[in-house]
């Protein structure tokens, strides 16, 4: 049942993805609400998947990659959701859906099959710790597609060719505010992500840090975005510097997901 | 019954004649009344704007009418014959439908995609109608050039993109700041295109508006007719730490703003992001300052390409609209050949319809002693046989086809209809009681 809800869920985004670059060609009024009505469509499927597959297997289901990607795409379409209800920004569907069909289809790669849980991760942490991550992560993912978008834009502004998707794209300031919240939601839950991380490992292991990769490489992610912010806020580093850094952040959440579990080993590799 | 049009414009005539040939005032309702009592001029509509005149006429003698209306321009306006030698255009039929829409679409104007044009049109067929010189055939042409016209408009671009340095200006600000409402601008200095462009920006709705001068007396003026405040010219990059948006026009030899200047003010601005925009000519800002981060600087030349881009967006869009066109000619061409059959449907009706009380009269003469029902029966069922043999014939008649022609002529041989029958145009009498104002 939940795996059948899953491919009805990728078909969704696939559909919304195609309309969506259909959209960067070619938009009118019509082909953004078609975008969203996919996206909602396959996004209420997919929270249908997760529900059924979270009372199959009786835990949450982020304890596979399977599951963390599945569940980190989910993610992104739930901030992506925030955004439009929010700043009703254009295009920015054609910047996100793309990356979350990816990680659907990768996803869709990967074993399905429900593990029991090793005793390890069995706890209530499990839940909070990872949830606490992905939506993080999720929301620097749309920081980073946001970012791009500000950098096309302000390179048109500044190069003077008004051609393209000049017209089509958000504001600067819009574009720059948007990134600025994603930020301030994304820092916070990664926080949050580290602290439930470390008290559930002196629950199960003895200790609270234990310098495993995915440790690491969180705490670099946290100093990067840590940066990102201290910047803007005493160094005025908004606009084009922020967006940079929010795409080289991305690139980082992007190698502590799925660098470390595939390059290096350690107690989250999956 | 045939749509005609006569006219120029700013392609084919220059200003000074254009000029002479306004309907300008009550000269249009009295030129509207002299041209609707020419001889062969079923229906008359008059469009008169600064870029164009056109009579439009529904006629049955085309040649004919294409010369009194010359003769009328020259008495009316009291010009030479020659003078409208290769200015004046003359359309018929679909093609004058065709032009109508396009005028109307504002795809015949001198700026593509300017939004006056609709509104005239509209003002010049109200006109008409008050004056009762339109009937069925012009009042259909111009509805639909209308809805023509809000069709292009919806369904393309054609008139998004500024083509103006002080709507460029405005764009520009808006993909930048999201809210005008809380930004600042300063206008530096004066001049007609620096003005006109803080006028835009300003009517979109800015915040705090500051206006500094080397005249400070000049400053005060303009601050007034700008609901704004007076600035120093000395203090001016002071301000800037405030000012969002800045329109520079001064008659300075060289630049009043360098970029070491500039980097200061950034700093104090927080680097919040500032949009400059350099009129003069020679230029007053050092163009080094669109490399800061958050500057976005914009001189002549930079609005002039926006406007290039713009235009050649129009054009694209242009094209998008002439298939819309073509599309509502197509529609456009079914009506009026469908108006052909009106005329047969009606003489067809009428034939079986006196045929039927003929028969009826005979009939019941010779049966004086019906009851009144039985007369009743008699005549529903004479009325159910005329009804169903002419169903089929009338309903082949309205439906579209190409061979339409030949089927109005087989079925006015076959049923002996004679063909000098009114068309449903006929024209109602115009009453002149009404003024005209446009």
């Amino acid at each position: 049942m939940e795996i059948i809800l899953f491919e009805v869920a990728l078909t969704f985004y696939f559909a919304a993805t195609i309309v969506s670059l259909l959209e960067l060609s070619k938009g009118t009024r019509t082909t953004s609400r078609i975008m969203l009505g996919l996206t909602a469509i396959g996004f209420f499927i997919h929270t249908l998947n997760i529900i059924t597959r979270y009372i199959v297997s009786g835990h949450i289901p982020i304890t596979n990659m399977h599951e963390a990607t599945s569940f980190f795409a989910w993610s992104i379409v739930l901030i992506f959701f925030f955004l439009e209800y929010r700043y009703r920004p254009g295009l920015l569907g054609s910047f996100v859906m793309p990356g979350v069909f990816v990680l659907m289809l990768f996803s869709s790669l990967l074993p399905r099959k429900v593990e029991p849980l090793s005793p390890m991760l069995r706890s209530y942490w499990l839940g909070i710790h990872t949830s606490l991550a992905f939506i993080g992560d999720a929301a620097f993912a749309m920081a980073c597609g946001i970012g791009i978008m500000y950098l096309i834009q302000e390179h048109h502004l500044k190069s003077k060719k008004l051609g393209g998707l000049f017209r089509r794209l958000p504001s600067l300031q819009t574009l720059d505010e948007m990134n600025y919240k994603l930020i301030t939601i994304g820092w916070p839950l990664l926080t949050l992500a580290i602290i439930t991380g470390a008290l559930w490992a002196e629950s199960t292991l003895g200790s609270y840090w234990r310098w495993d990769p995915k440790e690491v490489w969180s705490l670099i992610t946290w100093l990067i975005y840590a940066s990102v912010l201290h910047l803007r806020l005493r160094a005025g580093w908004s606009g084009k510097r922020a967006a940079i850094l929010s795409v080289i952040g991305f690139c980082v959440v992007l190698f502590t997901f799925f660098g470390v579990n595939f390059l290096l080993k350690g107690f989250h590799t999956f | 019954m045939n749509i005609l049009v006569i006219g120029l414009n700013h392609r084919t005539a220059a200003l000074e004649l254009r000029e002479k040939l306004a309907f300008n005032g009550p000269r249009l309702e009295e030129g509207l009344l002299k041209i609707s009592e020419l001889p062969a001029v079923n229906e008359a509509l008059i469009i008169s704007t600064c870029n164009r005149v056109e009579i439009y006429l529904n006629t049955d003698e085309t040649e004919r009418v294409v010369e009194s209306i010359k003769d009328f321009f020259v008495n009316f306006f009291g010009i030479k014959k020659e003078s409208l030698e290769n200015t004046l255009y003359v359309y018929d039929d679909m093609k004058a439908a065709r032009h109508i829409f396009r005028v109307a679409s504002s795809l015949d104007s001198m700026v593509v995609g300017e939004p006056q044009i609709l509104g005239q049109i509209k003002d010049a067929f109200d006109c008409a109608l008050k004056q009762k010189s339109t009937g069925v055939l012009l009042n259909r042409l111009f509805k639909k050039s209308i809805s023509v016209a809000k069709r292009v408009r919806t369904e393309t671009g054609i008139a998004q993109n500024a083509v103006s340095i002080s709507f460029a200006a405005v764009e520009l600000a808006k993909k930048i700041f999201t809210d005008l409402t809380k930004k600042s601008f300063m206008l530096l200095g004066a001049g007609e295109m620096a003005e006109l462009a803080a006028k835009h920006i300003i009517t979109s709705g800015v915040g705090d508006i500051v206006v500094a001068n080397r005249t400070y007396e000049r400053a005060c003026g303009l601050a007034e007719e700008f609901n704004g405040r007076p600035g120093k010219f000395e203090d001016f990059i002071h301000e800037m730490a405030h000012c969002d948006i800045l329109i520079c026009s001064t008659g300075a030899e060289n630049y009043v703003l360098m970029k070491s200047q500039m980097q200061k003010v950034m700093k104090e601005r927080k680097n919040r992001p500032v949009f400059i925009i350099d009129i003069s000519v020679p230029r007053n800002i050092d163009p080094g300052i669109n490399e800061l981060n958050n500057v976005y600087l914009y001189d002549v030349d930079d609005l002039q390409g926006v406007i290039e881009t713009n235009i050649l967006e129009r054009q694209k869009e242009a094209a998008k609209a002439e298939e819309i066109v073509e599309d509502e000619i197509e529609t456009f061409r079914k009506w009026m050949l469908s108006l052909d059959a009106v005329p047969t449907v009606i003489a067809l009706r009428e034939k079986a319809e006196s045929i039927k009380k003929e028969e009826l009269e005979r009939l019941l003469n010779s049966l004086p002693d019906l009851r009144d029902k039985d007369r009743q029966a008699i005549e529903n069922m004479a009325n159910s046989i005329i009804n169903k043999l002419i169903y089929a014939p009338t309903a082949a008649l309205k439906e579209e086809s190409e061979d339409r022609d030949i089927l109005i002529a087989t079925i006015k041989k076959l049923y002996k209809i004679n063909g000098n029958e009114e068309s449903p145009s006929t024209r109602m009498k115009p009453h002149y009681s009404h003024k005209c104002n446009s």
